[in-house]
């Protein structure tokens, strides 16, 4: 079935099977591979992309069911060559090891920080409560988000 | 220094957080074929026959292998007892036993439900004790004849047996005046790597292969992919995009050899990329222990003997098992001075997954064990915990667990720095119906081990090209190892790129493991600089018409007369001429071999052990403050210390993070990790039933302390720091929780269920 949606302030259609996910629409039909598959059940929170700006389970979510919304996926998050907010923090305070879960994790971020301009640390412990990360122990991940609060605040 | 101890960032960081970074899924080649693999149902069967018929026939299959497709070859780190595919049996659940290329991933695995595979059941052995006893069944008839690169001491189900000795421990014991003894229990834990195990191959003309693949060796996969299917190895290049993440899982085979086996059955490339449910059942896991341990001391405190014998779970192949055993009874002694010393055990076959390398190498088994004990001596004593580690601690110069001379060791200073930093909190101020404590745990653990080298090319520019094989599996080796790069050659960080792992170009490098690359690889890059440093003053010496000896190395790649400001020209000028005119291209090379012997046979005795020569030592101490609901049993830990000896920090940031991600696998594996078997089936092999630490689990505060007891030969005194974060604290959390609430659990993981137990029979 042919689905409508705008990705990344793009629009495009695409002819989909009624049981594909949103998660292989972008990584194989349009080549978009930022998102991850961690685990295809809703638990690593690698795939997270944002649907009309919230974070949602890019392996859960049927592609047909995105139709009219608007998707954005790391990608997206830059503009041109400025990083966005998070983005730049995450550079800054030697967050990103592997990075596997990075865009997940940057886009969760972003998110949040989009309805929370100033979240306390407890605020985002539990925004980003549905990424797992392996490597970095979640400290400099934290840091990164707060750090992101900051510069936003100043822009 | 400019570049080394800068908290510089990585230098793949944008294309990381842009989502530009190519991992093994995200890589495709013209015409790529989907691999899947039919896992084994049984736990121990022999294989009858197959029928591919079915599955060989749907539309858009192009090939289905079995064991009987692939030769006689066999592949194995220490015992080489693993086929790619099973062949005439299967010895765990899960075991790949036929795989299939096709068009997309869901007619691979379409195809899959089609094979037929006939087996004859067998008796599954699914402990250790069970695999030893005089009747159990064998799973590998063939062990006596298979090849081993050590004396494995293997009979029956027997895989290895180690033993080392030092002193005499009957004696050391009646010299005691506080003995405690103890049998601890430590579970599998899975890796765990957000990136699933995957792999790409392509076939050229010539039949010459081309592999892509998640590791962290390209050169242990060429060795496993060739001797498993028989191939030389100069008929395969093995590379790597980025990795994400390895913690031991990627170091030894996984789905390479099988995606090969499809590639070149069908002379187009195949990608194989396994689930999570694959992933965990299929590859490997941290092995489970089982540890009688003694440990006697004096009234004052001075440990004086242990006696350590450990039984361990290897599962269906040998993998690194014989290492991690040799290993733990290396680091059973932790890093202290205790005379008397004797330290023995088995690692049997199972008909579980194979365990392997992980994250500690068995050292987090002995140490949980062994730092209890201490902790338990000294609540017997009425000594501090810090008191007595550092009374009993190792002070450079000090040897080893075995007789290896120590030189760098700031253990000591790790353990006061620890003490000031938690200051004297004890016990604070829990809330109602909570327990709060406070634990300590010390540990030591190496960086080094075998084969590295590096190649620094001088360009025609005057920039530079490092090239080491080693693989950056997100710890941030290519960041690191360019800081080295550019300090020795006092050229600034951007001007030193780092080339892509490639067996074809780069030379040999064991792997990434062992918290190795920083020490080892970094050794070869400081030599192979000197060189290029050394070639770079001949050349600029008849430039500039002085003696090569008069020269010195100046920021900004200029070379220049030492007392002469102003005399210098660029590495620019000095490379353009040696390429076009006199001298030829400047390239610095090094190898070696790590050579430091393991055992001073004057000092100790040692069978069985697998490596004779393993490093050099990084130290650290931890605590941890635990808050445990004494309605439920659940214990979180609010806080954590950890203060590490690195040698030197390369780069601070990363040396944190290493500590900081170490620190919560430990947690994790302390409280809520475990691969629980439901007979020989795995019970919980996903994210959803399997618990790692997610955010909120995470302790509020995490402070590391970074200390630099220079390693005399290691680059700019650098030693390793990728596993030691872990490897102290689960006997940190444990010993919080005795702190806490007065119960002492020596079986990890510190479940509600085991520790409202524990409260409840106190």
């Amino acid at each position: 079935m042919t689905v409508t949606f705008a990705v990344n302030e793009v629009e495009r259609v695409i002819e989909a099977d009624p049981s594909e996910t949103l998660l292989e629409v972008l990584r194989e039909r349009l080549g978009l591979l930022g998102a991850k598959r961690g685990c295809n059940q809703g638990v690593s929170g690698a795939c997270t992309v944002l649907i009309d700006g919230r974070p949602m389970r890019g392996c859960l979510s049927l592609a047909m069911n995105c139709a009219g919304r608007a998707i954005t996926t790391i990608e997206g998050l830059a503009q041109g060559d400025t990083l966005a907010p998070i983005q730049q923090a995450l550079v800054e305070t030697g967050a990103v090891q592997c990075g596997f879960c990075i865009p997940g994790v940057a886009l969760t971020a972003h998110a949040l920080l989009a309805t929370n301009p100033d979240p306390s640390m407890d605020d985002v412990r539990e925004g980003l409560a549905g990424n797992l990360c392996r490597c970095s122990g979640y400290v400099k991940l934290i840091d990164a988000v707060r750090r992101a609060a900051t510069a936003r605040g100043q822009r | 220094m400019t570049a080394v101890g800068v908290r510089l960032p990585r230098l793949e960081i944008r294309e990381k957080v842009t989502g530009r970074a190519r991992y093994i899924a995200d890589l495709s080649r013209p015409g790529m074929l989907h691999g899947a693999i039919l896992g084994s149902p049984h736990p121990h069967a022999r294989i009858l026959g197959y029928d591919t018929a079915r599955a060989a026939a749907l539309p858009g299959v192009h090939a289905v292998i079995t064991g009987v497709d692939i030769g006689e070859g066999l592949m194995g780190a220490f015992i080489k007892d693993e086929p790619a595919l099973a062949r005439g049996k299967v010895r765990y659940v899960g075991e790949a036993v036929a795989a299939v290329a096709a068009a997309d991933e869901a007619t691979a695995r379409a195809a899959l439900r089609l094979i037929r595979v006939d087996y004859e059941e067998l008796p599954a052995v699914l402990t250790p004790e069970d695999a030893l006893a005089p009747d159990a069944a064998i799973i590998h008839e063939g062990l006596a004849d298979y090849f081993k690169v050590f004396d494995a001491q293997c009979d029956g189900n027997q895989m290895s047996r180690t033993e080392i000795v030092e002193g005499d421990v009957a004696a050391g014991f009646a010299e005691c005046d506080v003995v405690v003894e103890g049998t601890f229990e430590t579970q599998a834990q899975n890796h765990l790597a957000i990136e699933p195990c995957g792999a790409l191959a392509e076939v050229d003309e010539a039949g010459r292969v081309t592999l892509w693949s998640a590791n962290q060796s390209v050169f242990r996969v060429q060795a496993n992919v060739c001797e498993s299917l028989g191939l030389s190895m100069s008929r395969l290049r093995s590379m790597t995009p980025r990795v994400g993440g390895g913690f031991g899982n990627k170091m030894e085979a996984h789905v390479q050899p099988i995606t090969v086996a499809l590639a070149l059955a069908t002379r187009r490339p195949v990608k194989l990329i396994l689930s999570r449910i694959e992933d965990f059942e299929m590859i490997r896991a941290r092995h489970p222990y089982k540890i009688r341990m003694r440990t006697g001391a004096r009234r004052d405190g001075t440990l004086l003997a242990r006696e350590v014998d450990v039984l361990v779970d290897g599962g269906a192949y040998g993998d690194d098992s014989p290492g991690v055993l040799g290993y733990s009874l290396l680091m059973a002694r932790g890093p202290y001075t205790i005379p008397h010393m004797k330290a023995s055990g088995r690692v049997a076959y199972t008909n579980k997954l194979r365990f392997g390398a992980y994250r500690g190498f068995g050292n987090p088994q002995t140490c949980f064990a062994g730092e209890t004990q201490i902790d338990e001596i000294a609540t017997r004593l009425g000594l501090d915990p810090i008191e007595i580690r550092i009374r009993n601690a190792m002070r450079p110069g000090d040897a080893w667990f075995g007789g290896q001379k120590v030189l760098s060791n700031g253990l000591v200073t790790c353990l006061e720095k620890l003490r000031d930093a938690v200051g004297r909190e004890h016990g604070g101020d829990a809330a109602p119906g909570k327990r709060r404590g406070i634990g300590i745990a010390a540990c030591a653990h190496i960086s080094g081990l075998l084969a590295t080298g590096a190649i620094v090319r001088l360009l025609e520019d005057g920039t530079v090209m490092l090239n080491t094989g080693a693989v950056d599996i997100g710890q941030g080796s290519d960041t690191a190892l360019a800081q080295i790069c550019a300090e020795a050659l006092k050229l600034p960080i951007d001007r030193v790129a780092v080339a892509v792992p490639d067996t074809d170009g780069s030379p040999y490098n064991w792997g990434t493991t062992a918290s190795r690359v920083t020490y080892t690889t970094g050794r070869a890059v400081v030599a192979a600089c000197d060189e290029v440093e050394r070639r770079v003053k001949e050349r600029a010496a008849a430039l500039l018409e002085c003696d090569a000896g008069d020269l010195e190395l100046r920021p900004g790649g200029l070379v220049g007369i030492k007392g002469v400001p102003g005399m210098e020209i660029s590495f620019q000028v000095v490379s353009a001429v040696s390429h076009w005119r006199e001298g030829g291209p400047i390239v610095g090379a090094n190898t070696f071999v790590f050579d430091q012997a393991t055992i001073d046979p004057k000092r100790a005795a040692a069978t069985g052990l697998p490596f004779g020569r393993i490093g050099v030592y990084s130290f650290c101490a931890v605590a941890t403050e635990v808050e445990i609901d004494e309605a439920t049993g659940e214990t979180r830990v609010t806080r954590a210390w950890e203060a590490v000896d690195v040698g030197r920090a390369i780069n601070p940031a990363m040396v944190e993070g290493q500590i900081e991600g170490g620190f919560v696998q430990g947690q994790g594996y302390a409280l809520t990790e475990e691969m629980l078997w439901d007979g020989g089936r795995l019970a919980n092999p996903s994210l959803m039933d399997y618990k790692a630490p997610g955010p909120l689990d995470s302790p509020r505060e995490i402070s590391t302390i970074i200390v630099e007891d220079p390693q005399p030969e290691g680059p700019f005194g650098a030693k390793g720091v990728g596993e030691i974060g872990l490897v102290g604290v689960p006997a940190a959390i444990t010993n919080a929780v005795a702190d806490a609430a007065g119960i002492r659990l020596r079986r990890l993981p510190l479940t509600p269920e085991r520790v409202l137990g524990a409260l409840l029979e106190r």
